[in-house]
């Protein structure tokens, strides 16, 4: 802005600014996205790298050994998204209602507690459950016996048909957190205003929040709802720290991350096939990139955003 | 709200269910830790009693320290969080600067190409980025995760940063000129110190990610001598399955550092985020 645009000098320091930044993240990043994009495009022959085209995508698709574990790990990860957003994102929510409310005490003893899942890695959070709901050690079977149900209790993580669904819930008490913070920031954006012009009209508690309050973190809704499509479809570190890179229990946990981590670097018997690894990596960039564009052009430009 | 009539009832519901979720959040936690400092009969005998005399025992512990190098993958988890979050935070700045500042031919398009990796997540790319570091030699180098979060944090960084400095006062900026400041003097005298706050912002928010990630040091770094905490951690549990003091202990020597982290800065990431640095 102070610069004129006419000046002759050419502003090197504009160069010096950007160069650190951009030369990292486009030889970090961005050149290897593209190359992983092209190498789903070679396979290897006798040790030489060559050009096949489509081949690899036809055989992921065509082949039932390879197609089978694809379409297995996409309907895996649609039902892990699912369940994010039918569970975290709610729950996320109605914490933060909760929680915004402006005569509450001990707010912030509560939103730092029930952060802190958030912040343990992977591992921590895998394994701690493994072990809770683990029928050897019987905690979790002696706590549903304390409230009358253990007929409910399951060996959960070792049964094929709950496997998903509790690690999918394991997650999504670690990652609530995200969500209620989100909201919580937007609901403490709405001015007074707005509120107190509404009480007037009698619009309060239960009915303000449905009425006034939602509509208008309707983009912040939005948000959480495409950082939990790209979290989720680009998940791997749960599902390996608690079944392993087999995903077991036979492949009903696995998900795009732990197949794609299967199929390039190789497990057990199995070499690493690094150009099938891109070819998996290049369908998971195109499911993500549909993800956003729908986000982007198909939601957020619709949303009306209230300035205030 | 100012004036809600908070009927007591709704109160006492809201803390209930505060207080549910609370204990929900932190109860495995609580039992990982607790059982970490039992004798191992007691661990299984009474999971949920606290340790006591009887039955406190730091066998978990002691097997963790002997078999496994903890204080040399804390040493790198260290110096691959800090290097990480350094560069995010001197490079970032320093992009930001250049597109909040500057008015140049391909601005928006810089700012635009940018920003594509706040989307798009680094994963996708990794067996190309492997491939790089073998060939470039990195690889089992903590270098390579370094560069590796550097990369992954930049766009958000530039993203948070150059809004937060299209709002420093233009006058000061052009004081300094009138002084015969340089840019990079400007830059780094003027401006830096007047968005410390969101550099903040920006360090809490990568610094947690970087720490507590898997996927990278299991690919490009699992040698020995340049594991992470976490994944030393996952690859200590893994082989000690059976010995549940080893096990407790170990998990809960991972929790620690976090919480540290956590305790230490929890009050700027939750303004962080509630300042609405990431709508």
């Amino acid at each position: 802005m102070s610069n004129p645009e006419n000046k002759p000098k050419f502003r090197w320091h504009i160069v010096v600014f950007l160069a650190p930044a951009v030369l990292v993240y486009t030889a970090v990043m961005i050149y290897p996205l593209f190359n992983t994009l092209r190498l789903s495009l070679f396979t290897e022959v006798d040790q030489e790298r060559m050009f096949v085209g489509l081949q690899n995508f036809r055989t992921l698709f065509g082949q039932s050994v390879w197609s089978d574990q694809f379409w297995n790990a996409l309907g895996n990860n649609l039902w892990f998204f699912v369940v994010h957003m039918l569970v975290q994102n709610p729950i996320g929510i109605a914490l933060a209602a909760i929680l915004s409310h402006p005569k509450l005490r001990f707010a912030s003893f509560y939103r730092s507690a029930i952060f802190i899942p958030t912040i343990l890695s992977f591992v921590i959070v895998g394994f701690a459950w493994k072990l809770i709901l683990s029928p050897i050690w019987g905690i979790a079977p002696d706590m549903l016996d304390a409230i009358g149900l253990k007929s409910l209790y399951a060996p959960w993580l070792g049964k094929e048909a709950y496997a998903l669904t509790a690690l999918s819930l394991v997650s999504v008490w670690q990652f609530v957190g995200i969500p209620m913070m989100l909201i919580y920031a937007a609901l403490l954006s709405i001015p007074d205003e707005i509120l107190e012009a509404a009480e007037v009209e009698g619009i309060t508690g239960l009915a303000a929040f449905w009425k006034i309050k939602l509509p208008l973190i309707l983009p912040s809704i939005g948000i959480i709802s495409i950082l939990t499509f790209v979290a989720n479809f680009n998940a791997f570190d749960l599902i390996y720290a608690a079944q392993g890179a087999l995903a077991g229990p036979d492949y009903s946990t696995d998900i795009l991350g732990t197949f794609m981590y299967r199929t390039f670097f190789g497990f057990q018997l199995q070499l690493g096939d690094p150009h099938m690894g891109s070819t998996i990596a290049s369908a998971m960039f195109a499911i993500i990139l549909v993800g956003v564009c729908i986000y982007l052009f198909g939601i957020q430009s619709r949303m009306r955003r209230y300035q205030f | 709200m100012a004036t809600a009539r908070s009927n007591r009832l709704n109160t006492y519901a809201a803390h209930g269910a505060l207080i549910l979720y609370t204990l929900i959040a932190l109860f495995p936690v609580f039992v990982i830790v607790i059982n970490s400092f039992k004798t191992r009969k007691a661990i299984f005998r009474e999971p949920l009693a606290m340790p006591n005399a009887d039955n406190f025992s730091l066998i978990g512990y002691e097997t963790v320290l002997k078999q496994g190098d903890f204080f040399l993958y804390f040493q790198n988890s260290m110096i691959v969080t800090v290097g990480s979050l350094s560069l995010i935070l001197v490079f970032g700045a320093m992009a930001a600067f250049a597109l909040a500042e500057y008015r140049f031919k391909g601005n928006t398009l810089m700012g635009l190409y940018l920003a594509l990796g706040i989307m798009i997540p680094i994963r996708i790319g990794t067996v190309a980025i492997l491939e790089m570091m073998v060939q470039t030699g990195l690889v089992n180098t903590l270098w390579a995760l370094i560069l590796v979060y550097t990369a992954q944090g930049l766009p958000l960084a530039v993203f948070i940063l150059s809004e937060f400095m299209r709002q420093v006062s233009d006058d000061l900026k052009n004081a300094g000129r009138i002084d015969g400041l340089s840019e990079y003097r400007i830059f780094f005298r003027l401006v830096l110190p007047l968005v410390r706050p969101a550099m903040a912002t920006v360090a809490v928010f990568n610094m947690i990610p970087i720490w507590n990630d898997l996927w990278f040091p299991l690919i490009l770094a699992p040698a020995e001598e340049v594991k992470t905490l976490t994944l030393g951690s996952q690859v200590f549990i893994g082989q000690f399955v059976t010995d549940w003091n080893a096990v407790l202990s170990a998990l809960s020597l991972a929790i620690l550092p976090v919480m540290a982290l956590y305790v230490i800065f929890s009050r700027q990431l939750i303004r962080g985020i509630t300042s609405g640095a990431v709508k």
